[in-house]
């Protein structure tokens, strides 16, 4: 089936297979591959994008729901060679360590932040439930988060 | 994971969508935000042959007040749930089920009609909307009919829905003042869904007394069900703690309790027992407002 996605700014048409999951549209077709295929079962956030402006997990989508829509990878936030906020605060606050959930964690973070301009510590943790993290024990993330909040006001 | 094959057709209307569901009758699945349907498919635990996308249905996707009720169309998110000031201002315990799902992500996707259409036990919205007194629109190739929220779930994962039916919406009477409602829920920690969930909704009589009790269970059984032990023994009391503590011991009453490793049988009866009569605690709060 043809499909017309806009990804990070950039119009494409695709033929996918009805089956393929969003996820692999961006990494196998557009060559993406900052999008990560972590758990595939709705959990772990790894596959977080934004899609029209708004966190999705690419892994329970298929390509062909994304038809028509405007979506937004961890490949799109930097502009003309600087970091986003949300990439400089996770380096600048040690939010990775593997950095396998680090793009996940950026995407659901950009959402949060076009909702809440200045969250607390606790609302950080609550738009992050979905995303998990084996490395660092979170309070980095959190500290990364409210760089790029401070940054970003 | 991938899904096993399909086809796949997008409707542009309901119309549309009964239509295609015509034709393709029991081989054929509605997807809509795909959050029940697409994991299911991937664990090849569903496996459809016809994939009917309802996603872009623009007249599904209304939230509305229309002849004194709250009209929730089937393709609404849970987060335009939780984020509506109608739904939390008018169904207080809707807008908390909505906004305990999941994960934001999730809550982006997921749909009202479809979380509802798939019945899953230990999902939040079905004991909101059976405390809620919801009325479930259904539209077929027979014509439209409404299906009132007790009489909606009938067993696991199985609904009153007939094959070639759309759930269209799902409609409420507002909360009216002196009522009060509430939903409360224990996650499991790894999967968010609710070990056990109440929902409650009671009114204050002109003497005080409670004059009507409604609660929602879900997670406990095979499906979600009105607690009418609970309600028969709150009704028409005083709402004092000893009598809301009396009643929310029947919230478990003649139910086969589901056991697993995160809870056993008795665990989950007396998770329900209490978050009962927390949620009906809650709900008190808000009719004195």
């Amino acid at each position: 089936m043809q499909v017309k996605i806009t990804v990070n700014g950039q119009p494409r048409e695709d033929a996918v297979e009805p089956r393929m999951l969003l996820v692999h549209y961006l990494r196998d077709v557009a060559g993406l591959t900052g999008t990560h295929v972590g758990c595939e079962t709705t959990l772990c956030g790894a596959c977080t994008i934004l899609m029209n402006g708004q966190a999705v997990k690419s892994c329970t989508m298929l390509a062909v729901q994304a038809d028509g829509a405007k979506l937004t990878t961890i490949e799109g936030l930097a502009k003309n060679g600087q970091l986003h906020p949300l990439q400089e605060g996770f380096w600048e606050k040690h939010g990775l360590q593997c950095g396998f959930c680090t793009p996940g964690m950026i995407m659901a973070a950009v959402d949060l932040l076009s909702r809440n301009k200045n969250p607390s510590d606790e609302e950080i943790r609550h738009a992050l439930e979905g995303n998990l993290c084996r490395c660092t024990g979170y309070q980095h993330i959190v500290e990364a988060v409210q760089y790029a909040a401070h940054k970003m006001r | 994971m991938f899904p096993a094959t399909f086809e796949y057709h997008r409707a542009h209307s309901v119309k549309d969508a009964l239509a295609l569901l015509k034709r393709f009758g029991q081989d054929a699945k509605l997807l809509s935000g795909g959050h029940s349907l697409l994991p299911m498919m991937k664990l090849r635990l569903a496996q459809p042959a016809h994939l009917i996308d309802i996603g872009a249905v623009g007249e599904l996707a209304q939230i509305a007040e229309e002849g004194g009720k709250v009209v929730i169309g089937a393709g609404v998110t849970h987060q335009q749930i939780a984020d509506s000031a109608l739904v939390r201002g008018k169904l207080q315990a809707l807008a908390e089920a909505a906004a305990q799902i999941g994960d934001v992500q999730v809550r982006n996707r997921g749909t009202l009609g479809g979380s509802l259409a798939h019945a899953d036990p230990a999902a939040d919205y079905p004991a909101a909307v059976l405390a809620l007194e919801g009325e479930v629109k259904l539209e077929g190739a027979q014509g439209t009919r409404t299906v009132k929220a007790q009489d909606f779930f009938v067993d696991l994962l199985t609904t009153a829905m007939n094959p070639d039916e759309i759930l269209r919406q799902v409609s409420f009477s507002p909360i009216a003042v002196g009522t009060g409602c509430a939903y409360l829920k224990r996650p499991q920690p790894a999967s968010g869904f609710a070990l056990v969930g109440v929902a409650a909704l009671v009114s204050l009589g002109r003497d005080g007394s409670c004059e009507k009790v409604r609660v929602g269970v879900t997670g406990l059984g095979s499906k979600a069900f009105r607690a009418a032990g609970v309600e028969s023994a709150l009704a028409g009391k005083k709402p004092e703690a000893n009598a809301i503590a009396a009643a929310a011991a029947h919230a478990a009453d003649g139910i086969d309790c589901l056991s697993d490793i995160h809870a056993s049988a008795d665990f989950r009866a007396e998770l329900a027992r209490v978050y009962t009569r927390r949620a009906i605690e809650k709900a008190l709060e808000r009719c004195a407002r």
